[in-house]
């Protein structure tokens, strides 16, 4: 048992209880956006908690090296980069399937986009959507 | 910014793609090296179109600062992100207050606009909807202020002033 070692454990403790914070997110928040908004931030710094943290760790070790750690962060910065992605991608599906927000929220500016644009397209070629409806 | 010569964009890629692979062997081992170089300009041939569009301008060592500067400050951002979440999930009550608002970005490039969604994402209560041109949609956990300007002010002008030096 050494520093390096500790600095990992610690990591490794602090990314479980954001993996944890995770799903009860899941759990207590009451649509699917809301849901997706927690479930991304803690899933993304968890995992990045976790994987640095089994890199340091190793060091500490007998059986670990440097090439642990210089693995787990590409992997880590990988994670970092599509996690995001992936949420903004699942999030735009639910809203164009017409998965309604929660009626607590207060505002919806996309809405008024998306209609504000239907109508300049109608506006701009009014033959053929009266033709085809 | 115009786009670089395919010289250069050529280059940038291998660079990018023999540092990963650096890090993915953690060797310096000269048969590592070699094969290494070998697979990142046969595979930077095929991808370099695709990869980058202003090759080895990306290179620029003020660009290289902010973007080392900037690794800390979004990783604070991303800790103080979690905290906020951990406090929404815990407290008995639940505070939200959630809304779609819409922001301005003065970024221009689409490697900018990406990176700035991604940091939207991952920071305080916030995440990215919808990208259409130079307006983002952003579905806000507690929303303070819906006017475009306000909106903006609080989500996306904190990260602007790395991510302009770093992408343009």
């Amino acid at each position: 048992m050494n520093a390096l070692a500790a600095i990992g454990e610690v990591l490794v403790l602090l990314g479980t209880f954001f993996y944890f914070l995770s799903a009860l997110g899941l759990i207590r928040m009451p649509d699917v956006y809301n849901r997706m908004q927690t479930s991304t931030k803690s899933a993304t710094l968890g995992s990045l908690g976790v994987m640095v943290g089994v890199g340091i760790w190793a060091l500490g070790t007998d059986f670990g090296s440097i090439p642990w750690l210089t693995k787990t962060i590409v992997i880590a910065v990988f994670l970092l980069l599509t996690n995001p992605i992936s949420a903004h991608a699942l999030i735009r599906a639910a809203y164009k399937s017409g998965i309604p927000l929660w009626e607590g929220s207060v505002v919806d500016k996309y809405r008024e986009h998306l209609e504000a644009k239907e109508r300049e397209e109608v506006e701009e070629t009014p033959a053929e959507e009266g033709g085809e409806e | 910014m115009g786009e670089a010569s395919r010289i250069s964009r050529y280059l940038y890629t291998v660079i990018v793609l023999f540092l990963i692979w650096l890090f993915l062997t953690a060797s310096l081992d000269t048969q590592e090296l070699e094969i290494g170089l070998l697979l990142s300009l046969i595979v930077g041939a095929f991808t370099y179109e695709i990869f980058t569009t202003n090759g080895l301008a990306n290179l620029n060592p003020k660009r290289i600062a902010y973007a080392i500067a900037y690794i800390p400050y979004f990783l604070w951002a991303m800790i103080m992100a979690n905290l906020d979440v951990a406090y929404r999930v815990l407290h008995p009550k639940r505070p939200i207050n959630p809304g779609i608002v819409e922001c301005r970005t003065v970024l221009e490039s689409d490697v900018g606009k990406l990176s700035l969604a991604n940091s939207i994402t991952l920071t305080p209560g916030t995440i990215t909807l919808d990208v259409d041109g130079d307006k983002y949609f952003i579905h806000w956990i507690d929303v303070k202020d819906d006017s475009v300007e306000g909106a903006s002010k609080n989500i996306t002008q904190p990260f602007e002033k790395f991510l302009k030096v770093i992408f343009g």
